[in-house]
């Protein structure tokens, strides 16, 4: 796998090859399948009954029906976008097959295109029961958000999949010794993005950093459909652009990490 | 003895004319403060196997994953099948394969998944038959549908020469090609790359601490120790060099810095 030539074609039979690799493991193993099921459902039922308490005694939540739930099934596929990119490449680590696919005809660009469309797969399976939970046990209708929902839902999964390049990247570099990094980084924007409170919470010098992060957008934005019924497209394209940048940004440091793991041997030894 | 670039230079004049299946020259690298590869130059002709011999840390994996575009050089140019390496990589990769104690097959996956996917991936035509036709060739058939990892180790190595073999590679690189095979299945795949190369007119690249493996399979022979070129001929000549009736005992004369009393 060049890094050299991502400027040349980008083949989808070696896309396909990969997607086809990836879900031949998923459906390989139950376990891996009920792992994408379980925590969201749990993390929807756990939220719900909290957003059903809070408005049985609170009058803004519950003039605000679904911030709550709404919030959770957003973060869940910020969150989920990301670890499905990830696992599907720390796969390739557990594996040690990494070596074999650097030798291949593969190259990044079509090798992250793969765990981008496994990421949707993988959120898929988690999100869509999580989504009919809330519908049926708390009356929330995830779909009512409309056509919004493509806004939220496309610069989520494009923050999600800039994270997932850059700790892949710091995997390839430094091995399996930093894979706690892809469990953990996205919680490091949990504060900061503003998935529960509005931004104006924070002290203000924190809101700059908040609105440096295009998930602080889709927070408000969400907010701002549920509370005022209105749908902030200017917040939607800010995040966009925020994305772009971020996702090329991404993209450029793990190629400048491959290489540096090139550099290091480092693909030689998959341990830590 | 000598350094790499001044022995492997006389080898190399027979294919000096023709355009060689790999040239390196001047190959060197080095991990923070440790040099693993030193100066090394060598040319390896179409169609020919070359054995990569040396002591564990002699530099011999490292080169072969230079080669293979894995490990970059610190200086030094390698070009293979006529594209340098790592610039052009892209226009050959589609034309070698590689096996390597360093890499699996994944685990879950039944060899014939893992040989569909690496079959997408190298474009190969007519993939189902080419999958049958290694099955036959390999004795994969009894195992086909088996995961990856509920094998022996002898058929995750036919399964990984399968891998190896899926794209009817221009250039095989081999890296331990039958460590911990017993001798019978060692000496099938031996026998398999020997055909390979006979029916393709492949040429192989194997670094292995197996002496019998290298007389028997290889054409040429290149000695390292400590990143250096030790010694680069056929197995006949360097034996009659160092006066010694096997590979093996020349190995110990080199690791053991007999050189002088013996070769000079």
């Amino acid at each position: 796998m060049s890094e050299l030539a991502i400027i040349g074609g980008i083949a989808p039979h070696r896309i396909n090859a990969m997607i086809l690799r990836y879900w031949y493991l998923l459906m390989s193993s139950w376990p891996r399948l009920l792992e994408l099921l379980y925590w969201p459902a749990l993390q929807i039922v756990t939220w719900g009954f909290l957003q059903t308490y809070i408005a049985q005694n609170a009058g803004f939540f519950a003039r605000a029906g679904g911030t709550l739930i709404g919030a959770v099934i957003l973060w869940d596929i910020l969150f989920r976008g990301q670890l499905g990119f990830s696992i599907s490449f720390l796969e390739e680590m557990w594996a040690r097959n990494l070596g074999n696919l650097m030798m291949s005809p593969l190259k990044p660009i079509e090798f992250l295109i793969a765990l981008m469309v496994m990421s949707l797969i993988r959120l898929a399976i988690g999100v869509i029961p999580m989504t009919l939970l809330a519908l049926f046990l708390f009356h929330f209708n995830f779909y009512g958000f409309g056509l919004p929902l493509i806004a939220f839902f496309c610069n989520l999964i494009l923050t999600s999949w800039s994270v997932g390049i850059f700790v892949s990247g710091l995997v390839v570099r430094n091995g399996l010794g930093a894979e706690s990094i892809v469990w953990t980084l996205m919680f490091a924007l949990m504060p900061l993005a503003c998935i529960y409170y509005p931004v104006t919470v924070l002290p203000h010098w924190l809101q700059y950093v908040a609105w440096s992060l295009p998930p602080t957008y889709v927070f408000e934005g969400m907010r701002a459909l549920l509370i005022n019924h209105v749908f902030r497209s200017d917040l939607m394209l800010s995040a966009l652009a925020i994305n772009v940048v971020l996702l090329i940004a991404s993209f450029a440091v793990f190629l400048a990490l491959l290489r540096s793991a090139r550099r290091h041997g480092s693909l030689l030894q998959s341990g830590e | 003895m000598t350094n790499g670039a001044a022995v492997s230079s006389g080898f190399a004049a027979t294919d000096q004319h023709g355009s060689a299946a790999i040239e390196v020259a001047r190959l060197t690298k080095f991990y923070k403060t440790t040099r693993a590869v030193d100066d090394v130059s060598f040319r390896i002709a179409r169609g020919s196997i070359t054995g990569l011999l040396g002591g564990n840390g002699a530099g011999k994996t490292t080169t072969i994953a230079m080669i293979m575009g894995l490990v970059l050089p610190t200086s030094g140019t390698i070009r293979v099948l006529d594209c340098a390496i790592p610039e052009e990589s892209a226009r050959v990769l589609g034309r070698m394969n590689f096996e390597s104690p360093y890499v699996d097959m994944p685990m879950r996956l039944t060899v014939r998944q893992n040989l569909t996917i690496f079959g997408k991936l190298y474009a190969v035509k007519d993939l189902p038959a080419r999958i049958t036709q290694l099955a036959d060739d390999l004795d994969l058939g009894e195992f086909l549908d088996r995961p990856n990892g509920k094998l022996s180790a002898g058929q995750k190595t036919r399964v990984a020469l399968a891998k190896a073999l899926i794209n009817e590679p221009d250039l095989l690189l081999l890296d331990e090609p039958t460590a911990s095979l017993d001798p019978d299945t060692a000496d099938w795949v031996r026998q398999h790359l020997q055909d390979y190369r006979k029916a393709k007119g492949a040429t192989i690249l194997l670094a292995s601490h197996n002496m019998l493996e290298v007389e028997r399979l290889c054409d040429r022979v290149i000695i390292m120790k400590r990143g250096r070129i030790e010694d680069d001929d056929s197995p006949d000549k360097i034996m009659a060099r160092y006066n010694r009736a096997t590979l093996e005992e020349v190995f110990l004369d080199v690791a053991r810095g007999r050189v002088q009393e013996t070769a000079k």
